[in-house]
C-alpha cells in the first residue's frame, strides 16, 4: 500500500469510528432535553431521574465524539494537504463556522449542564441541555454542508489554480447538503430512539424499575417512529438529488449498467462488475427505480457503462451498503410501529420476544448509519470533489510511508482501547439503572428559582 | 490587503486566547500530581476545570478552522509538514479529553491511577509540543519549492526546545494561579506557593528566550522597523513582573489576571514579529508562507469577517456568563459530598 491508500484507510477508520458516537449524540441530546423539559413542566421526579440516567449515558458517549472529532479537522491538512489547498477557499469556511457557531455553544453549555445542577435554576438548567442539543444539530448542519459541497460543488469558480467561492449563499443552501442534513439528523434520532428502547427493554425483561423504563420506552417509541419516517422520506428526496447530481453514484447504488427508460427495481440482484452486468436479477417491480430516482415512471436512468471504468465508483460496496441500509430502515419502521402500538395499548412488558428483539436491535441503526456513509463516500469515488478533483490528487505530497503507517497503527490502537472502555462504561451505567437519590440536586436553594 | 491583515490579527488573537484559556488547564494538568496530594485534592483539580476545559479547547479548533478558511495554503502545508508532531499532540489531547469524563466513572485504584497518568501526559505533552511548534514557526521551517526538509527530530532544535520549556513554565505558573484562585485552604495555599516557586525559573527562561530570539529568528526585524511595536514585548515583561508582585502580596486573582495578560502578550510578541509571515522559510524567504501568498480570496475573507464579527462577541458573552456561574472556589468537602461532582 502507498501513502494514498493508507491515508484513505486512515480517514475511513477515523471517520467511521468518530461516527459511532455522533448519531447517538444527536438523538440522545434531544431526548434528554425533552425529558428534563417534562420535569420542569410537571415537577414529576421520574422525568428528572430520566434526564439524569439517559444524560449520563449521553455524556459517556459524547466524550468520545468530541475527542475523535478533533482528528477530523486535523486530518484534512495532515493527510489531504493538496485537497485543502485546492478547495480551502470554500471548504474551510463551513468548518470555521462550525467551530464558531456550534462547537463553542455545545461545549460551554454541556459544561454548564454537567456541573450546574446546583448553580442555576431548573429552567436555566433545562435550557442549557437544549442549547447543547441545538448546537450539536447546528454542527451537523455545517459539516454536512461541507460534505454536501464535495458531493455537489456549487457557488464557486476555478481560478488562480484552485476552487474559489463566489456565492456563499449557494454553498449554505446547497440542496444536496440540506437534504443530507435532514436525512442524517433523522437517522441520528433513530439511533437515539432505538438506544433508549433497547436499554429500556433490557430492564423490562428483568422486571427492573418497570414504571421508569416503560415511560422511557414509550418516549423512545414515539420519537423513534417520527424519526424513522422522517429518515425514509428525506432519504427518498435525497436519492432524487443523488440521481440528478451524481448519476454514477446512483447507478452503482442500484447496480444499473445500461442506460434505459422506465427502469424496474429487482428485489433480488447480484452485481457482477467484472462482466459489467448483474449475474442475478429477479422479482422485478416495474419502473420502480425510475420512480425512486426522478419520481416519474418513465425517467431515463444512466447506466454505469455511460462512464469510463476509471470514473465508476466501486459497485459492490456501494450497492450492498445501500441495500442493507434500506433493508434495515424498513425493519426500523416496522419495529417502531409495533413499539408505539404495544406501548400505548399496554403490555410491552409482557412481550419478552419483542423486548429481546429490541435489545438486540440497539446496534442496527448504528450499522445503518455507517452503511449510509459508505454509500455516500465510496459512491463518490474516484472523485474527492465530484467532477472537480480526484481523491488521488488530494493527498499530501510531503508524507512518507512510515509516517502514515505509524499514525494508522497509533489511531487503531488508541481508538480500539478507547472504544472498549467506552462500551464498558456505557454497558455498566445502562445496566445500573436510574439513581433514586436526588438529594444532591433537589436542594432547597434551587427549588425557589 | 486590508482583509488579509484583519485575518492575521484575528489569527493572532485566536491563538493568544486559546493559550490564555487552555493554558491554565494544561498547567493544572501537568501539575496534577504535584498539586493533587490526595484523592480529594485531585478531584478538586478536575472539578475546577471540568466545566470549562472543553469550551477552552474549542479555541484551538477555531484557530485551526480560521487558518483553514482564511489561509488554506498555510493550513495545508503546516499540518502536513508537522504531521508527526501534530499526531502526538492529537493523541495527547484525545487522552486528556476522555480522562476528565471517565476518571470518576470507574471503580478501583488502578482505574483512577491510570486516568491520573492520562491527565498528566495529556496536558504536559501538548504544553511542550505547542511551545516546540511555535518556536519552530518563529524561527521558520526548512521549506522551499521542493517541499519540506525537516523531520520530527529536526523540530527538537535548541530554540524549539527552549520555547517548549517556556510554554511549560508559563502554563505551570498560570495553572497554579488558577488553582489557587479556584480552591480553598491548603490546596490554594500550596498552589500559590508553587506559582511563586516556579516564577524565577520562568523569568530566567523568558530572558534567555528573548535573547536567543535575536539569533534564532527574524522576529525583531519588525520591531526595529517600527519601534512603537515594542510596546507589546515591554508590556509582556511588565505583566510577567506583575505576576510576582501580586502573587507575593497574596492578591491571587490579580496575579492570575497578570498571567493571562502575560500569555496573550508573549504570543502577541511572536505574532507581531512574524508579520506578514505565517510561517517563514528558514531556507529562502521567497518560500515563506505569508498572509498575502497563502490567503483565501477576498470574497471568502469578507464572508468570514462578517461571521466572526457577529458570532465571536456572542460566544464571548455567554462564556463570561458561564464563567461567572462557576466563579465560586471548589473545596475538598464539596466534591466528597456532592454526587454530581466528577
Amino acid at each position: 500500500m502507498d501513502v494514498l491508500a493508507l491515508s484513505r484507510l486512515q480517514f475511513a477508520v477515523t471517520c467511521m469510528f468518530h461516527f459511532i458516537f455522533v448519531p447517538l449524540t444527536l438523538g440522545l441530546s434531544m431526548l434528554t432535553a425533552y425529558m428534563e423539559t417534562r420535569y420542569v413542566m410537571t415537577d414529576d421526579d421520574t422525568y428528572l431521574k430520566m434526564a439524569k440516567f439517559w444524560g449520563k449515558l449521553f455524556l459517556i458517549n459524547f466524550a468520545l465524539g468530541v475527542v475523535t472529532g478533533i482528528t477530523m479537522e486535523f486530518q484534512f491538512g495532515m493527510n489531504w494537504a493538496e485537497y485543502s489547498k485546492y478547495v480551502g477557499d470554500i471548504f474551510g469556511a463551513p468548518l470555521a463556522i462550525e467551530a464558531t457557531v456550534a462547537f463553542f455553544m455545545e461545549s460551554v453549555f454541556i459544561g454548564l449542564w454537567i456541573f450546574g445542577w446546583n448553580k442555576v435554576s431548573k429552567k436555566v438548567h433545562a435550557l442549557s441541555i437544549w442549547l447543547a442539543a441545538i448546537a450539536t444539530n447546528l454542527s451537523a448542519l455545517w459539516i454536512l454542508l461541507a460534505n454536501g459541497w464535495m458531493q455537489n460543488p456549487v457557488g464557486f469558480v476555478l481560478r488562480n489554480g484552485r476552487a474559489e467561492m463566489v456565492d456563499f449563499l449557494a454553498v449554505a443552501t446547497n440542496p444536496y447538503g440540506l437534504l443530507k442534513f435532514g436525512h442524517q439528523l433523522a437517522s441520528g434520532y433513530t439511533v437515539g430512539a432505538f438506544f433508549v428502547m433497547g436499554v429500556s427493554a433490557w430492564h423490562l425483561l428483568r422486571k427492573n424499575r418497570t414504571d421508569f423504563f416503560l415511560r422511557s420506552f414509550r418516549i423512545g417509541a414515539v420519537f423513534g417512529l417520527m424519526a424513522v419516517i422522517a429518515t425514509a422520506v428525506l432519504g427518498d428526496f435525497h436519492a432524487v438529488e443523488v440521481a440528478k447530481t451524481q448519476p454514477s453514484k446512483f447507478a452503482a447504488m442500484e447496480s444499473i449498467w445500461e442506460t434505459k427508460k422506465g427502469v424496474g427495481l429487482n428485489l433480488l440482484l447480484i452485481p457482477d462488475p467484472i462482466k459489467e452486468c448483474n449475474s442475478i436479477e429477479q422479482l422485478c417491480i416495474p419502473k420502480m427505480v425510475s420512480i425512486l430516482a426522478f419520481h416519474t415512471p418513465d425517467a431515463e436512468i444512466k447506466g454505469l457503462k455511460e462512464f469510463p471504468p476509471e470514473l465508476r465508483p466501486p459497485v459492490q460496496p456501494t450497492f450492498w451498503s445501500f441495500r442493507l441500509m434500506v433493508g434495515l430502515g424498513t425493519f426500523f419502521i416496522l419495529a417502531a410501529l409495533l413499539a408505539v402500538f404495544l406501548s400505548y395499548r399496554g403490555g410491552v412488558e409482557a412481550n419478552p420476544l419483542f423486548l429481546k428483539i429490541m435489545v438486540l436491535s440497539i446496534p442496527l441503526p448504528y450499522l445503518a448509519n455507517q452503511f449510509g456513509w459508505v454509500v455516500a463516500e465510496v459512491g463518490r469515488q474516484p472523485w474527492l470533489v465530484y467532477g472537480i478533483m480526484k481523491t488521488s490528487d488530494g493527498v499530501s505530497k510531503s508524507l512518507d510511508l512510515v509516517q502514515v503507517v505509524v499514525s494508522l497503527l497509533g489511531f487503531t490502537c488508541l481508538y480500539g482501547a478507547l472504544g472498549v472502555i467506552d462500551i464498558y462504561l456505557l454497558a455498566k451505567y445502562a445496566r445500573k439503572g436510574p439513581d433514586d437519590d436526588l438529594s444532591a440536586i433537589l436542594k432547597p436553594a434551587r427549588q425557589e428559582a | 490587503m486590508l482583509f488579509q491583515i484583519i485575518w492575521f490579527i484575528l489569527w493572532g488573537v485566536l491563538w493568544s486566547v486559546y493559550f490564555m484559556l487552555d493554558g491554565f488547564v494544561l498547567g493544572a494538568g501537568l501539575l496534577h500530581y504535584v498539586l493533587g496530594k490526595s484523592e480529594g485534592e485531585k478531584r478538586v483539580l478536575i472539578n475546577t476545570i471540568g466545566p470549562v476545559w472543553d469550551g477552552n479547547e474549542v479555541w484551538l479548533l477555531t484557530a485551526g478552522g480560521a487558518t483553514f478558511a482564511a489561509f488554506p495554503t498555510t493550513y495545508a502545508l503546516m499540518f502536513s509538514y508537522l504531521y508527526s508532531a501534530l499526531l502526538l499532540l492529537l493523541f495527547a489531547l484525545i487522552i486528556r479529553g476522555v480522562s476528565y469524563e471517565f476518571r470518576g466513572k470507574g471503580e478501583g485504584e488502578g482505574w483512577k491511577k491510570g486516568w491520573d497518568a492520562a491527565i498528566f501526559i495529556g496536558n504536559f505533552v501538548p504544553a511542550l509540543l505547542f511551545g516546540v511548534a511555535f518556536g519552530n514557526i518563529f524561527a521558520g521551517l526548512p521549506m522551499d519549492g521542493a517541499g519540506y526538509h525537516g523531520s520530527l527530530v529536526s523540530l527538537l532544535n535548541p530554540y524549539g526546545l527552549l520555547t517548549g520549556i517556556l510554554f511549560v513554565l508559563l502554563f505551570a505558573v498560570h495553572g497554579s494561579l488558577y488553582v489557587s484562585v479556584k480552591s480553598r485552604g491548603d490546596l490554594s495555599a500550596r498552589a500559590a506557593a508553587m506559582a511563586l516557586k516556579l516564577w524565577p525559573a520562568l523569568l530566567v527562561v523568558a530572558a534567555i528566550f528573548l535573547g536567543y530570539t535575536k539569533f534564532a529568528t527574524k522576529l525583531y526585524d519588525n520591531y526595529f522597523g517600527s519601534p512603537v511595536l515594542l510596546v507589546v514585548p515591554v508590556l509582556a515583561v511588565a505583566a510577567l513582573l506583575c505576576i510576582r508582585l501580586f502573587a507575593g502580596e497574596g492578591a491571587l486573582l490579580r496575579a492570575f489576571t497578570a498571567s493571562c495578560l502575560t500569555i496573550v502578550l508573549v504570543v502577541g510578541t511572536g505574532v507581531v514579529g512574524l508579520f506578514p509571515n505565517l510561517i517563514p522559510s528558514s531556507i529562502d524567504p521567497a518560500f515563506s508562507l505569508t498572509i498575502f501568498n497563502s490567503s483565501s480570496s477576498l470574497y471568502t475573507l469578507k464572508i468570514m469577517t462578517v461571521v466572526a464579527f457577529i458570532f465571536v462577541p456572542i460566544v464571548i458573552a455567554y462564556k463570561i456568563w458561564v464563567y461567572r456561574i462557576f466563579r465560586e472556589p471548589v473545596t475538598v468537602e464539596q466534591v466528597l459530598e456532592d454526587k454530581q461532582a466528577y
